[in-house]
């Protein structure tokens, strides 16, 4: 999967804009995405994650600027457009009065997919979702996980090239969630080109590639590795101690901290070499009186560079 | 537009139908109700009217006037009362629609001065009543005058006087001008009207409600699939419920038949395309179940029972609103059944309400499908 770069283009963002009113909820967003790459929209809610998505799959019209989506300009061929994506919705779009069986054929049916295909898909989706013997089952009594995995079966019942997950892993328990990033994987590993939309940072870790959002901008794009080298320059600290607040305040004055973020129970403080800072930190806090556990380099997290480029609480909001 | 699509979502819709028993309530009972409600209900036949007597004369010509209006069907004598305050009383209660009050001096009279008076006292705060009951009651006395006249002439023994022209009629259609039978065909366009609309008044507003429209709305389905497709199942159910109310109608309110059921079934389908086409129109532009369901019913109900003609007759109305009637699909229903119903009409005599339809169900196909938009906000 590394490769790629080396995929065709499936998907070309070119300025997107999209204003409701006087709110730009998305700005100037280009980018590209190849066949078998996931790439993954990163940033707090109302970022512009999901009508960037929108615009993407024809359900928005963009203010200005122009999508291509599997070849076809959006804005001219949506109904073909259509025929090579499948969508996940925030909100759990299945049916929920309507079986497993009967949502899967439903929307095969719509996909215009049909005969030996359609039987076959549908036992691939059924397959994928876990839900063997549970056919007949109505969609309303499945639990979280199992709805979702569905969701993700009806959307390539016709085996788009490109797939659209508005947040689908949200309200899902980790294992589920889990299970689900291993479909991601599967589909992204036959060549079909994944965008998804989500808050947790370290699903944003599995992407090939992340667009940070913010404020309706694309402030960063690259892999999670390339992301960690060009956004943060210099070196994390970590600093454990009884009272992570007092010691917050007393490190914002030292010079050496070029930032300083509370990170749950923890701290991580920006330097410019570990090694040498160290002792100025150690300084400050014996000077104020505080007691610490631990102060050690660590290697910086994604959220650390979300903290770097979108500040203190757009990251909070991101990381939940 | 691309069959498997289409019925794709018809058994969606079908499937969902079936599943939800309140939709099944709608499709089943609600006719039932209204075609029982309506079929009873509505009466425009004035009938025994409760009425009071008062004789002030107590005498033999007296009680013969009394007995004309006790034996005719138009009247029912409830109350009998000895002065004008049990008369009062007796109206203002409401027991009475009117009171007939025979003078001291009316046998006298009706002996020296050939014209002897009987009063009639009537509550005309429903006016139509009022003036129906006057008018029996003046053919009540009229009657009775003419047998005073013809005795009187028998007993002194000389020819009975001569008419000089009557007037013979013939009721055609509706021989036996009982309203009912009027009334039937637009209680069946009534029922229609409400169902249909009420059908498919829910069948997008849902899927935006629910969620689930979103990603439809993101599949290759277009909006001539998606309205067909969902009108469809729908328009088996109306022609079951239309089915249902014209059996009940025959079978059960008598109302006389004698057009063709073909003619019946063509009609019919063109008037429920309509009206299911009307509630899909509603239920595409307004993404709330509640509001789309409530507008329906009140774009349906209050044209129907209003303008249709049902109610009120369309020659009678100002021209203004002799126009409005032309947009109220029901209008043209209901004429068509009322022509099937008592004239037995063809296909043939009712080429221009069918025209009409057929132009009104192009008009509102069109609007539905262009209601519907495959965006988001």
């Amino acid at each position: 999967m590394n490769d790629a770069s080396a995929g065709e283009i499936r998907i070309v963002a070119d300025r997107l804009v999209k204003r409701f009113g006087d709110f730009v909820a998305v700005n100037e967003v280009s980018f590209e995405a190849r066949r078998g790459e996931i790439i993954g929209f990163l940033g707090p809610n109302g970022a512009g994650k999901s009508t960037t998505i929108r615009i993407l799959c024809g359900l928005l019209r963009p203010t200005s600027g122009k999508a291509e989506v599997a070849g076809l300009d959006v804005a001219r061929y949506p109904e073909r457009v259509r025929e090579n994506i499948g969508y996940m919705s925030q909100k759990f779009s299945l049916y929920n009065d309507l079986s497993v069986r009967e949502n899967l054929r439903f929307f095969g049916g719509v996909y215009g997919v049909k005969g030996e295909r359609l039987s076959k898909r549908l036992d691939f989706a059924v397959d994928m979702a876990g839900l063997k013997g549970r056919e007949d089952a109505l969609v309303a009594d499945l639990s979280g996980g199992w709805k979702q995995r569905l969701a993700l079966g009806a959307a390539v019942m016709h085996e788009p090239a490109i797939l659209f997950l508005d947040e689908p892993t949200s309200g899902v328990d980790p294992e589920s969630r889990r299970r689900f990033w291993h479909l991601i994987y599967a589909l992204a590993g036959e060549g079909v080109c994944v965008v998804i939309t989500t808050h947790y940072m370290d699903e944003a870790e599995y992407c090939n590639r992340i667009a940070l959002i913010n404020g309706g901008r694309l402030i960063a794009l690259g892999s999670p590795g390339e992301l960690k080298r060009s956004a943060i320059r210099g070196e994390i600290l970590l600093v454990e101690g009884d009272d992570p607040g007092a010691i917050l305040e007393a490190l914002e004055g030292v010079p050496a901290a070029r930032d300083v973020a509370p990170f749950g129970s923890s701290l991580h403080i920006v330097v410019d070499d570990a090694a040498r800072d160290v002792a100025a930190i150690e300084a400050r806090l014996k000077e104020r009186g505080l007691s610490w556990s631990k102060i050690e380099p660590i290697k910086p997290t994604l959220e650390d560079v979300f903290v770097q480029l979108v500040g203190g609480d757009g990251a909070r909001g991101a990381a939940q | 537009m691309t069959l498997r699509r289409v019925r794709a979502i018809a058994k969606k819709e079908i499937i969902q139908v079936l599943r939800d028993p309140r939709s099944l309530m709608v499709v089943l009972l609600m006719p039932l109700m209204q075609m029982a409600l309506l079929g009873y209900g509505v009466n425009l036949d004035i009938k025994h009217v409760p009425i009071c007597v008062f004789d002030r004369e107590g005498s033999q010509q007296s009680q013969s006037v009394m007995k004309a209006f006790q034996a005719s069907l138009y009247f029912q004598i409830v109350e009998s009362e000895r002065d004008y305050d049990g008369v009062k009383r007796a109206i203002d209660a409401g027991h009475c629609k009117m009171a007939v009050v025979v003078p001291p001096d009316f046998s006298q009279n009706l002996a020296s001065t050939n014209s002897a008076s009987v009063q009639a006292i009537l509550d005309a705060t429903d006016d139509n009543t009022a003036n129906v009951a006057l008018g029996y009651a003046r053919s009540v006395v009229g009657a009775f005058s003419g047998n005073v006249q013809l005795q009187r002439t028998q007993s002194l023994g000389q020819q009975p006087p001569v008419t000089p022209a009557v007037a013979q009629y013939r009721v055609w259609y509706n021989e036996d001008l009982i309203s009912r039978n009027f009334i039937m065909p637009g209680v069946v366009a009534l029922v229609l009207a409400l169902v249909g609309a009420q059908l498919t008044s829910l069948t997008i507003s849902r899927e935006w409600e629910r969620g689930t429209m979103e990603v439809l709305v993101s599949t290759p389905v277009t909006r001539m699939e998606l309205m067909t497709g969902k009108i469809l199942p729908y328009f088996f159910i109306g022609m079951l419920d239309a089915s249902l109310c014209l059996v009940i109608a025959v079978f059960w309110f008598e109302a006389p038949f004698r057009g063709a059921v073909t003619t019946l079934f063509l009609t019919t389908s063109l008037f429920l395309i309509v009206v299911l086409g009307l509630g899909y129109f509603i239920s595409a532009s307004i993404r709330s179940q509640v509001g789309a369901s409530q507008i329906a019913l009140v774009v349906t109900m209050l044209p129907t029972t209003l303008l249709s003609g049902f109610a009120f007759p369309i020659d009678q109305m100002p021209p203004a609103i002799q126009a409005l009637t032309y947009l109220v699909p029901a209008r043209y229903y209901f004429a068509i059944l009322k022509s099937v119903f008592l004239k037995g009409s063809a296909l043939g005599d009712l080429v221009a309400p069918i025209a009409l339809l057929a132009t009104y169900a192009t008009i509102v196909g069109l609007l539905a499908a262009r209601a519907f938009r495959k965006t988001l906000g």
